[in-house]
């Protein structure tokens, strides 16, 4: 046999692993893609990265539990770039899991000009994230301050029962991130015209 | 002088030669456009090889840059914003441009001549994937003049701080990062459609050499895993340039998603740098110890199982992102599981070496080498997977002498045996013996020197990535300095050996080494541009 026989019999052979690694590589393109709401619904299911919910949970009316005492500890943090500032009335709270408690936070636009923000919410350890559960959240929307408006906020939040007996200590970090228009401001790249920002 | 043994004078497959008639009726291009245009696999595969030494001596001036800066406590010769730049440098030149270009290199060349092929299944596709690397790492390397710098966020770039707090040059790095990885996916296809479509007749799977079995599976990580570097890239691109979110936490995004995408194609991408490493010492232990391999399909399986494994552990990476308990138990049983496959590994070479006649030939010492160094390299690695323990170690220099012992008495030492074993096949002539040895010599001391210290100082508490360290560290990091330099120049040696084999030298027979049975040793030294256009007769011997 030539080697030319043989190239004509393998054409078929090249074209065929040819054509599959290129699905499997696409496969691969889109799987990445894939794991980005993947990985969202795995967290919220999991509580793994530690994020809230988003919008107001009702109370569960259950007893509170009497016998033990978690420690919930608030930080707060403004993004660098943003003119303002969070702080907490009580940095750290002692509760019954089953009880509602409210805390106050405070924010203040030191600037002078208004501008808008968010707080992100994150809870650590991650476990416990699915079981705090909050009644009213500055968090679920975000604030915009005249510059050097002040404004309390309060967060009423309740810790399930079911929340892991090893979990002494909840912390939950609150940051604030600049909301679009004011990004644009400090942003390192060009000015963005106010169009872009919607 | 003799001491390799030159064979019987008779090759087992002499009529598989081929080639004087078939130049004579191509006319070919001259000059450069010869390099530009050629499709042939020895030409493509040379250039792969001298691109990726000379981006080994770029990474290494810039490791060396480092090294300067860590001499002594203090910022002494770099600002920290460029320290940064040449410690990420530093790792996605040795890791894109240097590493994986060796070993496609060596792939393109001895891969056809290994499976008794005439050539690459797609030599043009070939041509296009080695001719992108120099666009991509041209452009990864003027980010450096660049206002602002190049990148600076080391060479795993976790998000945001490649992103939100990137410099302006970061667009550039990610273009060049795409154009390397779409070379990468070419090399990986062509290298596939190869080995299942292009055998000799009579070659089965389980009859082929290691090496081309290692770069079989590797090339499926390859596809497997360089989209996922893609699609990280990509998302990347649009948080910096379209406002996206994926990494950033105000939009809604996560910054622990990135690194989960990244370690889950950079895991395998670590075995992606390893594997065709194992191959290459599994093809020289049995040559210099004129025996077969030790457990054949054993080492085929364990190979399979480590590329299996590795889509399962990439989350030892993050043992302190704040994973979930059982998180960190999964991560750290799997990754101590991969401990099995690559202890049968080591098994089989010395399994090999048991009673065999051993000669201590430049390719043989590297491989040796390459043995006991990456077993250490191993170990360091089952350390740091204890995740308990991971906890002190991780970001210390402890990981980075870890992987420095997989990567360079491992990885490169592999590449380093490789080439001194096949340049025979290559030049037509043996490597200068004499020079090979102090090559090899003082390449073991200065990366022991330069790396073994690098243990304690992690250990002790020494973060990596820092251009200015505590006091307690200024030995180790003298140490390590020292020994950078003495490696460092000891690889001109490893130039000066392939610029005196080229010119001249001791003549190589078809079969250069005695215990050589591989199809490769079968067509004439140097290997004719054209071989096996007729394919040979493969007679498979019982594994």
């Amino acid at each position: 046999m030539t080697r030319l026989d043989e190239q004509a019999t393998n054409r078929d052979g090249v074209r065929r692993t040819v054509t599959r690694t290129l699905v499997v590589l696409a496969g691969m393109f889109a799987f990445a893609f894939a794991l980005v709401p993947l990985y969202d619904v795995f967290c919220e299911v999991t509580g793994l990265n530690g994020k809230t919910s988003n919008t107001a949970q009702v109370l569960v009316h259950e007893e509170v539990d009497t016998s033990r005492m978690v420690t919930v500890q608030f930080i707060t943090r403004a993004s660098a770039g943003l003119p303002w500032e969070l702080d907490v009335q009580t940095r750290q709270v002692r509760v019954h899991p089953g009880q509602s408690n409210e805390v106050f936070f405070t924010f203040r636009n030191r600037g002078g000009d208004a501008s808008r923000a968010k707080a992100v919410p994150s809870v650590s350890p991650s476990e416990a994230s699915v079981h705090l559960r909050k009644l009213t959240c500055f968090c679920f929307q975000e604030q915009r301050l005249e510059g050097g408006e002040r404004l309390e906020a309060p967060l009423v939040f309740q810790l399930t029962r079911e929340l892991p007996a090893d979990i002494k200590t909840v912390t939950l970090v609150y940051t604030l991130y600049p909301v679009q228009p004011a990004q644009a401001a400090v942003s390192r790249r060009g000015p963005i015209k106010e169009g872009d920002s919607a | 002088m003799a001491s390799h043994l030159p064979p019987k004078p008779t090759p087992q497959h002499s009529t598989a030669t081929a080639g004087g008639m078939a130049e004579a009726e191509h006319p070919r291009p001259s000059g450069l456009m010869r390099w530009l245009l050629t499709t042939n696999h020895k030409e493509i595969g040379s250039l792969y090889l001298i691109f990726s030494l000379t981006m080994f001596f770029i990474g290494g001036i810039f490791a060396l840059v480092v090294r300067a800066e860590l001499f002594q406590p203090g910022l002494q010769l770099v600002r920290p914003e460029f320290f940064n730049q040449m410690t990420t440098m530093h790792g996605l030149i040795m890791v894109f441009g240097a590493i994986m270009p060796a070993f496609v290199g060596l792939a393109n060349w001895m891969v056809p001549l290994q499976i008794g092929a005439p050539d690459m299944a797609l030599p043009r596709l070939n041509n296009f994937s080695f001719w992108l690397l120099p666009v991509a790492f041209t452009l990864l390397l003027s980010t450096l003049l660049m206002p602002g710098g190049g990148p600076n966020f080391g060479w795993t770039f976790y998000a945001p701080l490649s992103t939100t707090y990137a410099p302006p040059s970061t667009t550039f790095f990610i273009l060049s990062l795409h154009i390397a990885g779409i070379s990468s996916i070419l090399g990986a296809i062509n290298i596939i459609a190869t080995i299942l479509n292009l055998r000799a007749p009579g070659m089965r799977m389980m009859d082929m050499p290691l090496f081309v079995w290692t770069w079989l599976i590797t090339a499926f990580l390859l596809i497997a895993v360089m989209p996922v570097l893609a699609g990280v890239i990509t998302m990347m691109l649009m948080d910096i340039n379209f406002g996206t979110s994926f990494f950033n936490a105000a939009g809604g995004g996560d910054p622990v998603l990135f690194q989960h995408l990244f370690w889950f194609f950079g895991h395998p991408e670590v075995y992606i740098m390893i594997l065709p490493a194992f191959g290459i010492v599994s093809a020289i232990i049995p040559t210099f110890c004129r025996k077969r391999l030790f457990g054949y399909a054993s080492m085929v399986y364990a190979t399979a199982a480590i590329a299996i494994l590795s889509f399962l552990v990439w989350a030892h990476h993050m043992f302190v992102v704040g994973l979930p308990l059982v998180a960190e138990l999964f991560f750290m049983y799997t990754t101590m599981l991969i401990a099995v496959p690559t202890g049968v590994k080591v098994f089989n070479w010395v399994a090999t070496m048991f009673r065999g006649s051993m000669s201590f030939e430049p390719p043989m010492l590297f491989a040796l080498a390459f043995v006991v160094q990456f077993t250490v390299g191993g170990f360091s690695g089952l350390m740091l997977a204890i995740s308990p323990a991971d906890f002190q170690y991780h970001d210390t220099y402890f990981v980075v002498a870890h992987f420095h012992y997989v990567l360079v008495p491992g990885a490169l030492f592999a590449i380093l045996a490789g080439a001194y074993y096949w340049l025979p096949k290559w030049t037509g002539h043996y490597p200068h013996l004499r020079l090979s040895q102090w090559h090899f010599w003082l390449s073991v001391i200065g990366v022991n020197l330069t790396f073994f210290p690098m243990h304690f100082a992690g250990l002790a508490g020494m973060p990596r990535r820092i251009p200015d360290y505590a006091l307690q560290f200024a030995d180790f990091n003298l140490a390590s300095s020292l020994g950078a330099i003495l490696f460092g120049a000891s690889q001109l040696l490893f130039v000066l050996v392939i610029i005196k084999c080229v010119r001249g030298g001791e003549k190589a027979p078809a079969r250069a080494w005695e215990g050589a049975e591989d199809l490769e040793w079968s067509v004439p030294s140097p290997a004719p541009l054209h071989t096996f256009e007729t394919p040979p007769e493969f007679h498979p011997h019982q594994h």
